[in-house]
């Protein structure tokens, strides 16, 4: 198999949390090593050091590539620490689909169901760590906010 | 005969397992506390946000707890460390095991311990070993979060009602004392700074005293005087609350050793 073909595979592989999005748009794969002998190394960072869905991750990925015939190692990156920059532009707009608004560098973050910019914050911690809660002014619609970081 | 320098890599892993360990204890015994607030918070919001937090510090401690085990080579594990030690075997800081109380006092602790941690983790990320510098430059950014949260809560509460602000203003006398640990060295945490692996613990002190006081100044709190008195968590000194807690949070491990989910 080849490396470009390996990170074809690991973009079928869905975030068991947000199913949306594959793992390869989330931006947390780091590398593909070819080892030479039928195996391949693969790099993954955690979005968060304590996030309960980094081991489900690692074993989707390895659950994956079983059928393939490629022995697989998931190795965890921890440096450089993961950014929800490396999010590619196509998530953004999927998570605004799927109702979460995505991570942005501005004091106000959009209503994803309306557009509006009227929205207040409730929490700064949600469902899982990677989301805050918060809530549209004009449509009254309580989002999700995938957070900076 | 033993070479120097074989004697100085075998001092230098063995400061890292002590570091490791008494930074993961002190991440584990706080995420602890933490989760003892869930289905209890005064709103859910708050429920998540200190389940949240209390995940992240175990993602800290599970970390540094592998590391642990790994430099100790007796094919413990991170598991073993956490279920399976001793009070007295524990090196956290004294400050976290201190109880919750109620929301205000959990939130005072908080606070302190989050300044504490940003001036450490900006500090630790330049540490001489890359696996104590990754975590630290990792955990940072969650951090800053943490802190968000915590000064939030400490301001909304000390310049809140007369009854929000008498409670707060006793629960910062009660936890002052265990403050001044945070920055008073062990043996581990010299070694460690005088190998780089870890920052002085004197250089945090002022910089964690003026970010305490900026905050206590806009919470309306009064800063408590120092006292001499301390406690030593990191020397392995604990008090009951740390034996507590560890029985509620081993007992299935220690009931049922080897089970899984």
């Amino acid at each position: 198999m080849l490396e470009r073909e390996v990170w074809q595979r690991l973009a079928e592989v869905p975030d068991p949390e947000i199913p949306i999005l594959n793992v390869v748009e989330l931006g947390i794969i780091r590398y593909v090593r070819l080892t030479g002998d039928g195996g391949a190394e693969i790099g993954v960072s955690p979005t968060y050091t304590g996030c309960p869905a980094t081991e489900v991750i690692h074993r989707s990925i390895r659950d994956h590539f079983r059928s393939s015939g490629l022995d697989v190692t998931v190795k965890s990156v921890l440096s450089p620490a993961w950014s929800s920059d490396w999010i590619a532009d196509s998530a953004r707009n999927k998570l605004r689909d799927y109702g979460i608004a995505p991570p942005q560098h501005a004091a106000c973050i959009p209503c994803p169901r309306c557009g509006s910019h009227g929205t207040t914050r409730i929490s700064e911690f949600g469902s899982t760590p990677c989301k805050a809660l918060h809530r549209c002014n004009e449509c009254l619609e309580p989002f999700e906010y995938f957070k900076c970081i | 005969m033993t070479s120097g320098s074989a004697v100085l890599i075998e001092a230098s892993s063995d400061i890292k397992r002590r570091y490791a360990l008494q930074l993961g204890d002190t991440s584990l015994i706080l995420a602890q506390r933490l989760g003892e607030w869930i289905g209890h918070a005064p709103a859910l919001e708050e429920d998540l946000a200190l389940a949240n937090i209390g995940l992240d510090l175990i993602g800290q401690s599970r970390y540094l707890l592998s590391y642990a085990a790994e430099l100790e080579g007796r094919g413990r594990d991170e598991d073993d460390l956490a279920f399976l030690r001793d009070p007295a075997d524990f090196a956290n800081l004294t400050l976290v095991e201190e109880p919750n109380l109620d929301f205000g006092h959990t939130i005072v602790r908080q606070f302190l311990f989050d300044a504490w941690q940003l001036e450490l983790f900006e500090r630790l990320q330049y540490s001489c070993d890359p696996r104590f510098a990754e975590l630290a430059a990792k955990a940072l950014k969650e951090t800053l979060y943490h802190a968000r949260f915590s000064t939030g809560w400490l301001v909304r509460l000390g310049d809140g009602t007369e009854e929000s602000h008498r409670r707060m203003q006793g629960s910062l006398d009660a936890l002052w004392k265990l403050t001044h640990e945070l920055c008073a060295p062990s043996d581990t945490d010299r070694a460690a700074a005088a190998c780089g692996l870890a920052p002085d613990l004197a250089t945090l002190r002022g910089s964690w005293n003026a970010r305490v006081e900026r905050v206590l100044n806009e919470a309306t709190l009064r800063r408590p005087v120092d006292v001499a008195y301390h406690w030593h968590g990191k020397r392995f000194q604990h008090g009951e609350h740390l034996s507590r807690l560890l029985a509620e949070m081993q007992i299935m491990q220690r009931s049922y050793p080897g089970s899984q989910w």
